[in-house]
């Protein structure tokens, strides 16, 4: 025994994994007894308990803590162990290898900087030895070592080894992953953990304990550009902070900020830090942080702040692959709840592409669900815009998880951008964004000063339904409430902004409702709450609400639906007002819907969405 | 002191998470070293505030020093604290000598289910690490806990990056453990670098023996040890290779187990 006694100046998480049996905690625990890391009589205390009980003592037994473990002698959840090696602190993630519990092995090794990947030199390649390889890339972990485990079962044999190493490294190659070592040990006997073997004298490669201190610590991702999902914004006292983990690059104070997908934009003028002084002028990568800005914009939790010339992607769409956890299996259509870093999304699985089975790498197509621990290529559409990376360029901000009512029951990388039909709008919406040239009078001013927050309210359905009439009666009420309201009106633009257009062109839904999107966004601008109908777009009504959405983007659009009976609804619809209807009771609907989404004052509640003060 | 502060931003984005998804949230603080150094990663989190109750369960047993720096420190910070006790079992004479397992159970696990259900409290942030014991290194950061408190730890959700399970079914409510990927010698680094007031408990006062993890009086018992400040601790325990909860009877068998499963911190 050893023991080194040193100061430790960096962490390094590193996961185990690898089939069912093929030795994972009896390296871990063979690793720990032959560093002299084990706390005084462990060892003594376990064996005892093993003659007690007449089996044979396994240095599984050190770390496999449940009564349940020891008694099937396998691991069934991940166990997080320390020890400090060469001036580094190692937390060392034991994961378990039956297929059973895949989603405690997926959980360590989403945690894990580098892993160690075991086989069995006896059994060979297994299924979970190609799963769990598979899975160490799809989860990011680059960095890994390959130990051939039970040398001394096959008598040490170099061919046997020189055999899995191959058969090994072509799978693997398949989809780019490459280890840093090939390590052959006998983990029960000690060959080549932490002293080197003296039975396999052909190996000169570095023992286990070795390659851990050959694994680098993470590249800084601080020399990315920045990404800075916001994680909440608090107002504990006279400072508004906007606070979030820096995922990649860095912030400092003075900096130009830009929200997506809102594209609100402001500076630094603040990094708040409790109890550090000086108080520091930057922030990079990793790092929680809070920043203060030079203008009182509203931003919310989920969207990227990032500087304006390298812009997150901005879609309702993406392609990714997805490893599927769930009790039950996910299913084309369904309706799941989104997580990229802090944004949260209601979206649904569009397209299965192929089911990919992870032990051959085939490719299986046309089906309509993901079994539990599969792997399948999806397209995934969400309800609102979303900002997010492609995973090989940003590895925070690319990836995702699915939630299935309450349970994360999904993860995934995002491989590829989809385009989606408002791909042009929003892009000239965020080119216009930024260019706009601001008074000042802020937004926020003018929410203080109107007691409310500019929206739209949008009458969507057939001829006669009695959008008109309503969308004056709001305008009416909120007048005569004291709320800045205007009827925008289409037969008013006709005449005068669209005057230019043939009687053609005046046909052609989608430029009509660009015009009539721009000009709402001015309104939007000066604080209004602008009522409007779809009136203009007589029967073609459903393709004009989605770009007059994106061009408002991001004030809040409350779609009312009128109709004579039950009919399908256009996406995104807030409240449906169907058959005949008492006008104060519809108009007290939309009321309400404009309190709940946080337009009028009076809907702050408890925890409120919107968190300035009126 | 890099990892020290990698540590820092991984339990303040912990909390923050905590914070933003449960309405209803408590911190359990026992004013030991570890729930001291969470304490002060609130105040990090959220810029000088704590803007969630602190939650004791008392078990009317604990050493007298102890409540005195729980008091002053929650005049000192503002703190909202609230006090639990299972007043039932005390009046009943419930002690350690009716057995360990026992009494833990009716004072501590009960007391703690019984402040819970009454305050409604559907989300808790507690200090425990997971190299301090067994069952505590297979621990979630967010883990959900039933209608009866109990721990189903072979079906722990999974965790994913910095995913967390922050949905639960009505009735059930979720532990939150910032701290488990922090080491003893990491809380007493912390302690130094960020000049955390602690219970000088910890320290040797000239008799010899120092406490290195604070329970009940009677069922904690102190080490030999000449540390008499943080500097000398970090010291000891980079030489030691006794276990932190040696002196906590609680540990005994299988105690822990027994105890977490049913809810136990």
């Amino acid at each position: 025994m050893n023991m080194v006694v040193s100061k430790p100046s960096e962490s390094l998480n590193i996961v185990i994994v690898g089939h069912v049996d093929h030795g994972k905690s009896t390296l871990l625990g063979r690793l720990y007894a032959d560093t002299g890391s084990l706390p005084d009589g462990k060892l003594e205390k376990v064996q005892a308990i093993c003659r007690q009980q007449g089996k044979e003592f396994e240095y599984a037994f050190l770390f496999d803590a449940f009564l349940e473990e020891q008694e099937q002698g396998i691991t069934i959840d991940t166990a997080r162990t320390f020890f400090i090696w060469k001036g580094r602190q190692y937390i060392i993630i034991d994961a378990p290898g039956h297929k059973e519990f895949l989603k405690n092995m997926i959980s360590g090794a989403a945690r894990a900087e580098a892993a160690i990947l075991l086989i069995d030199a006896l059994e060979g390649v297994k299924e979970q030895s190609k799963k769990h390889g598979y899975l160490l890339s799809l989860l990011g972990v680059r960095q890994f070592a390959v130990v051939v485990n039970k040398m001394d079962l096959i008598g040490y044999r170099q061919d046997v080894f020189d055999g899995i190493e191959k058969e090994y490294r072509e799978f693997l190659g398949q989809f780019k992953a490459a280890p840093t070592h090939f390590i052959p040990v006998s983990a029960k006997l000690g060959d080549n953990i932490a002293n080197r073997s003296e039975a396999m004298s052909w190996y000169s490669g570095p023992t286990v304990l070795e390659t851990l201190s050959l694994f680098k610590k993470e590249a800084a991702r601080s020399e990315q550009p920045l990404r800075l999902p916001v994680q909440d914004v608090y107002k504990f006292d006279a400072r508004r902070i906007i606070t979030g983990r820096i995922t990649a690059g860095r912030v400092k104070v003075g900096d130009h900020l830009v929200f997506s997908p809102s594209n609100k934009r402001a500076n630094v003028k603040s990094v708040e830090a409790f109890n550090v002084e000086p108080q520091p002028m930057m922030g990079e990568a990793g790092q929680s942080i809070g920043v203060t800005l030079d203008e009182q914009i509203f931003v919310e939790r989920g969207e990227i702040a990032s500087h304006q010339e390298q812009l997150p992607s901005v879609s309702t769409a993406f392609r990714a692959n997805v490893f599927w956890l769930g009790k039950r299996a996910l299913e084309k259509g369904r309706k799941y709840l989104l997580r990229v870093a802090t944004k949260e999304v209601d979206c649904e699985v569009a397209a299965i592409h192929r089911i990919i089975d992870t032990m051959d790498l085939a490719q299986q197509q046309g089906s309509n669900t993901v079994g539990k621990n599969q792997v399948a290529e999806l397209t995934v559409r969400t309800k609102m815009p979303l900002a997010f990376d492609l995973s090989s360029s940003f590895e925070a901000t690319g990836r995702f998880v699915l939630v299935d009512e309450y349970d994360i029951a999904g993860g995934g990388i995002i491989t590829e951008l989809v385009h989606d039909e408002q791909e042009f709008l929003r892009e000239e919406a965020r080119r216009r964004d930024f260019a706009w040239v601001k008074g000042e009078v802020g937004i926020e001013d003018r929410a203080k000063q109107y007691g409310h927050r500019a929206a739209v309210v949008l009458f969507t359905g057939g001829r006669h339904t009695g959008k008109s009439f309503l969308a004056r009666k709001l305008e009416a009420r909120l007048v005569a409430d004291g709320r800045h309201a205007y009827l925008l009106d289409g037969e008013n633009l006709r005449r005068g902004l669209d005057a230019d257009l043939s009687e053609e062109e005046r046909g052609q839904t989608a430029e009509m409702a660009r015009r009539y999107g721009e000009v709402a966004r001015v309104l939007i601008d000066t604080g209004l709450i602008v009522v409007s109908t779809t009136n203009p777009f007589g029967l073609a009504y459903r393709d004009a609400v989605q770009p007059i959405r994106t061009l408002v983007h991001p004030a809040p659009v409350i779609a009312v639906h009128m109709c004579k009976t039950d009919e399908e609804l256009p996406p995104n619809t807030d409240v449906v007002l169907s058959g005949p209807m008492d006008v104060d009771l519809a108009v007290k609907r939309v009321m309400d819907e404009l309190k709940r989404r946080g337009v009028l004052a009076e809907a702050i509640g408890s925890k409120p969405t919107f968190q300035y003060s009126i | 002191m890099k990892h020290l502060r990698q540590l820092e931003d991984q339990s303040v984005y912990i909390l923050r998470e905590a914070y933003k998804h449960f309405d209803n949230l408590g911190m359990l603080w026992s004013m030991g070293k570890d729930s001291t150094v969470l304490l002060w990663l609130a105040r990090k989190a959220f810029f000088g505030h704590v803007p969630f109750p602190l939650l004791h369960v008392d078990t009317s047993y604990k050493i007298p020093a102890m409540i005195e720096y729980r008091d002053r420190l929650a005049r000192e910070w503002g703190l909202d604290l609230v006090v639990g006790q299972n007043k039932e079992a005390l009046a009943a004479g419930m002690n350690h000598t009716l057995g360990r397992v026992v009494c833990c159970t009716a004072l501590k696990t009960n007391g703690l289910k019984q402040l819970l259900e009454h305050k409604g409290y559907t989300g808790v942030i507690l200090g425990v690490r997971a190299d301090e014991e067994g069952t505590r290194a297979k621990e979630r950061y967010f883990s959900p806990r039933d209608k009866h408190g109990d721990w189903d730890f072979r079906d722990q959700p999974p965790e994913l990056w910095d995913q967390y399970k922050t949905t639960f079914p009505p009735g059930t409510h979720i532990r939150i453990h910032p701290l488990l990927d922090w080491t003893e010698i990491n809380i007493w680094e912390y302690i130094k670098l960020e000049n955390i007031p602690f219970i000088d408990l910890y320290l040797d006062k000239g008799d010899g023996t120092r406490y290195r993890s604070l329970g009940c009086a009677p069922c904690t018992t102190p080490i030999k040890s000449t540390a008499k400040s943080v500097d000398d601790i970090i010291e000891e325990l980079r030489h030691t290779t006794v276990a932190e909860r040696s002196g906590r009877a609680q540990d005994e068998g299988r105690g822990m187990e027994m105890l977490r499963k049913d809810g136990y911190m």
